[in-house]
């Protein structure tokens, strides 16, 4: 079985699977790294969202052969070492707001949010409603409402 | 005052006592015996509902048993109690430690509130659903707690040699005069009991509450944003490999035989694979590969329960279903049909359990709203005694009514026997929107006849394919149907019977429920009949003022039977500005419902402007958009108001998708949808901007039910702001269901191939 060696939350990590093998069941199944959850596989849901190289993506749509020793995965279990704290300000955000429901699609909604209020930033402007109206991550609880009251909190913090 | 005068002697008046154990162990433990069915309360015209409702039914169901809600002290002054209900986010583990935290006097986060197991011995009183779970534990909790507080004052008094009298308890900690502060992690073994005693204790009066009614956050909110929240599928048991099924292309099909068993075998990672009742079943080292695993299966099937169906079918099954609604009356009359078609209940983690069958005796793992009953059909479909299955209640990923059901640890607990080994089954999103249970498809015919500006009379004939009811609370039914002043006893009459009331002052007003046609997965979804119940009527409504030249809000306030619900459609016209003026295509729509002791009103404003509806983002549905909301609830006293107000938004968001974008479409025996971009739940790009959710101060001393109560009047004031917005009164829901807004998935292999395109957007 192949050997296939990537970053992941600061760590360098080693696993052996078959190629294909996307890496979402490389984390969940292999590694037992749970913070990313599934809910469609197809990239549609974004339950599933991380960080590759600090840009969101969707580990149910990489197969782990796509990464390189070099490419860091961050989940949402190593985002708070990404700025040195015990918290990021964005799930700080969500705890004020007390956004989780049911709590299964939080994770990806936080990673792809951090992601977003990077985006933005980098592009030199404030976070606006039709910024918020591109996320598409499902909350089949509906805290959409909260979730936009977060980010706009958290984009200040960051 | 001392805090033992908040507990007088036994014979104290102008208290009521209740109640309760002290357990014998060897920690401090409590236990409530009585459990208080909620005064009735106040109507003008009777209808069944006002005797009873199904929470009463509920509630005095769960009587004999509710001694067995037991509250613990640990000697590290934390408090525990395992909670016979199942979290599904809808906030119960926190409004539960909010009444330990309230009676017992001790921190909120000292609460440690757990889920328990499948408890038979519970019989009624471990099924979560129809917003009871507050309304039948309030008391009970309550009263172990504050028994729990009783044992450690004296057990204090006695520690530290003074009069109980003297005592304070206050965040975890006694205190006396001339003496340091005791913690109660201290006295929970010097309170314990050796044996099991009566105890009779007065609980706190709501001018002292302090937590109760209190905004406070989710005590597993942390957990939550960390990803450290654990769900079955996240659980490490030993050797519970990865498990899905291959499933047929129809509507509960099964396997008349597969070619390729041995070579599907063979595959990477794969380990068992094998028939079961609901299709072939793979076992593999991850996911991806059970996903190949399914792909790969050359199954041929049997036909399935809905061969040959579609849409139009069963609405022309529905029509012949129809109850005659009577004579056509000589007065006026409103007459209208309104179509609902099949809606999804799935939740964003899809249906799934971990089990080990091995050896005579089975363990399962699974978010189960019904685990007692469960328990039995697992032990039943597996041939084994009921005390050698056990049932693990884990926190689930939403229910929306999905829960109720045990399907997948029923499936797991066959596939685990079949294999004879631990499995960790998940159902595939196209499996669980394609094969999951669904609400069923409904038509609802309203006539109201009326003179001058009285409504006369006010008659809804609902006919429904068959809700399946078969999760427990149908035992429940059964048990206290000979008892309800209801015609018929068949589960879903009840039911019905008992959810649904007319909150108007229509003169003579009824309601028929007539179901039809059991080929269907079907199931409760949140907040059941009501949401199609109540747009029909208030679509209605909204007709009846036109034609009577009367404002809809006034017509509905004048109409109105009690205060309470006045205020709440008082709330909602004031704070939306009811009335005032907006551009041409945009309009408000206000409406009411009430339901478990709670009344809700709802106004939305509806843009449907072209530049709106036709926004282009890929793979949605866009269209009109609510862009203001403004929700007002009463549940007579909200133990967690932010708690609530979570509720409510997450109600508002499935009454838009309800009324706009999400609904199944049946083609040929089975449901085209498979994906979070086939089945149109409410999106960012559709929630309202602008949301305002009020939690009336309140008005009473018990509380309502809460999870479900918004979606009846948000559906119903999106679909009446609809139809002010175009002129048009929609009647097909949701309004956007004849048109196919996605590319349907193929039903062979049931399920897709993820995608390996996920970098191209990253790099």
């Amino acid at each position: 079985m192949p050997e296939h060696t990537f970053r992941l939350n600061g760590h360098q990590v080693s696993v052996d699977v078959e190629d294909d093998v996307r890496l979402l069941w490389v984390l969940r199944d292999v590694l037992g790294v749970t913070g990313p959850k599934y809910g469609c596989g197809i990239n549609v849901c974004k339950a599933c969202t991380s960080h590759l190289n600090g840009t969101a993506f969707n580990p149910c749509a990489v197969p782990v052969k796509d990464l390189g020793p070099n490419d860091e995965v961050t989940t949402i279990e190593g985002l708070p070492a990404t700025v040195g704290r015990a918290l990021h300000p964005m799930q700080e955000a969500w705890l004020e707001a007390d956004v989780a429901q049911c709590g299964y699609c939080q994770p990806g909604q936080i990673m792809a949010a951090v992601a977003l209020v990077r985006r933005v930033a980098a592009e030199g402007r404030e976070i606006t409603d039709d910024d918020l109206d591109t996320i598409r991550n499902i909350c089949r609880c509906g805290t959409y409402p909260r979730i936009r009251q977060a980010i706009r909190a958290a984009s200040a913090q960051m | 005052m001392s805090d033992l005068e908040r507990d007088p002697s036994p014979d104290g008046i102008g208290r009521r006592r209740f109640l309760g154990y002290v357990m014998a162990a060897p920690t401090l433990a409590t236990a409530a015996k009585l459990s208080v069915a909620p005064s009735a309360h106040g109507a003008v015209t009777p209808q069944p509902t006002d005797f009873l409702d199904l929470n009463d039914m509920m509630t005095v169901a769960a009587l004999p048993t509710s001694h067995l809600i037991t509250v613990q002290v640990h000697t590290d002054g934390t408090v525990s109690f395992a909670l016979p209900r199942a979290e599904v986010g809808q906030g119960i583990t926190t409004s539960s430690a909010m009444l330990i935290a309230e009676e017992l006097d001790v921190p909120l986060e000292r609460v440690r509130v757990t889920l328990a197991d499948a408890r038979p011995e519970l019989v009624f009183n471990q099924l979560t659903g129809g917003s009871n779970t507050t309304i039948a534990t309030y008391t009970p909790i309550r009263v172990a707690a504050a028994i729990a507080r009783l044992r450690l004052l004296a057990a204090a008094a006695s520690e530290l040699g003074v009069r109980a009298s003297d005592l304070t308890l206050r965040d975890g900690i006694v205190r006396a005069p001339g003496h340091d502060g005791l913690d109660i992690g201290r006295l929970a073994t010097a309170a314990a009991s050796t044996r099991t005693e009566e105890v009779r204790v007065g609980l706190k009066p709501r001018q002292d509450f302090a937590v109760i009614g209190t905004a406070r956050n989710r005590v597993d909110a942390l957990a939550a944003v960390t990803g450290r929240k654990v769900f079955a599928m996240d659980l490490q048991v030993p050797d519970a490999l990865p498990t899905m099924v291959c499933r047929a292309p129809t509507l509960n099909g099964t396997v008349r035989s597969v070619a390729n068993l041995a070579q599907v075998a063979a595959m990477p990672g794969v380990t068992d694979v094998v028939p079961v009742s609901t299709g072939v079943a793979v076992r593999a080292r991850t996911f991806g590969q059970c996903i190949d695993a399914v792909r790969a299966l050359e199954v041929s099937w049997r036909p399935g329960s809905a061969e040959g169906k579609s849409d139009e079918s069963v609405i022309a099954d529905l029509r012949r279903a129809e109850l005659p609604i009577g004579a056509l009356p000589l007065t006026p009359t409103v007459d209208e049909r309104f179509t609902f078609h099949f809606r999804s209940n799935s939740a964003l983690e899809t249906n799934c359990a971990v089990a080990d069958v091995r050896g005579g005796r089975a363990e399962i793992w699974s978010s189960l709203k019904s685990p007692i009953v469960a328990r039995q059909k697992i032990a039943a479909r597996l041939g084994l005694p009921l005390h050698a299955v056990t049932v693990h209640v884990t926190e689930g990923g939403g229910s929306f009514g999905r829960r109720l059901f045990f399907d997948a640890a029923l499936e797991a607990a066959e596939i685990s026997q079949k294999m004879g080994k631990p499995v960790k089954l998940m159902w595939h999103r196209a499996d669980d929107s394609r094969q999951g249970r669904t609400h069923p498809m409904a038509l609802s015919r309203v006539r109201a006849s009326y003179l001058g500006s009285s409504v006369l009379r006010f008659t809804q004939v609902h006919t429904s394919v068959a809700t399946d009811l078969g999760h427990g609370l149908g035992e429940i039914i059964t048990a206290m149907a000979a008892s309800l002043p209801v015609g018929d006893s068949a589960f879903s009459q009840v039911f019905f019977q008992l959810s649904q009331t007319m909150p108007y002052e229509f003169g003579v007003s009824n309601r028929l429920l007539n179901e039809t046609d059991k080929s269907f997965n079907t199931g409760s979804m949140r907040n059941v009949y009501s949401p199609d119940m109540t747009c029909a009527r208030e679509l209605v409504v909204d007709k009846l003022a036109a034609r009577m030249h009367k404002d809809p809000y006034q017509l509905r306030r004048a109409s109105l039977r009690t205060d309470r619900a006045r205020a709440v459609l008082d709330k909602v016209a004031e704070v939306g500005s009811w009335g005032r003026r907006l551009p041409a295509g945009v309009a408000q729509g206000i409406a009411f419902h009430d339901e478990y002791r709670a009344v809700s009103a709802v106004l939305v404003e509806l843009d449907c402007r072209p530049e709106t509806v036709g926004r282009q983002i890929r793979d949605a549905v866009t269209g009109p958009r609510v862009t203001k909301a403004v929700v007002a609830v009463d549940v007579g006293l909200p133990v967690n108001p932010r708690g609530l107000e979570a509720q409510m938004m997450g109600c508002l968001m499935d009454g838009i998708a309800l009324a706009l974008t999400s609904s199944l479409h049946l083609r040929d025996g089975h449901f085209l949808e498979a994906s979070w971009d086939n089945y149109f739940y409410t999106r960012q790009w559709n929630t309202p901007p602008d949301l305002q959710i009020i939690v009336m101060p309140p008005t009473s001393d018990e509380p309502g039910g809460a999870g479900e109560l918004g979606v009846a009047a948000s559906m119903a004031a999106v679909a009446c702001a609809y139809a002010r917005a175009t002129g048009t009164m929609p009647t097909t829901f949701p309004i956007n269901h004849g048109t196919l807004s996605f590319e349907p998935k193929p039903a062979v292999p049931p399920i897709p191939q993820s995608p390996t395109d996920g970098l191209d957007h990253v790099r």
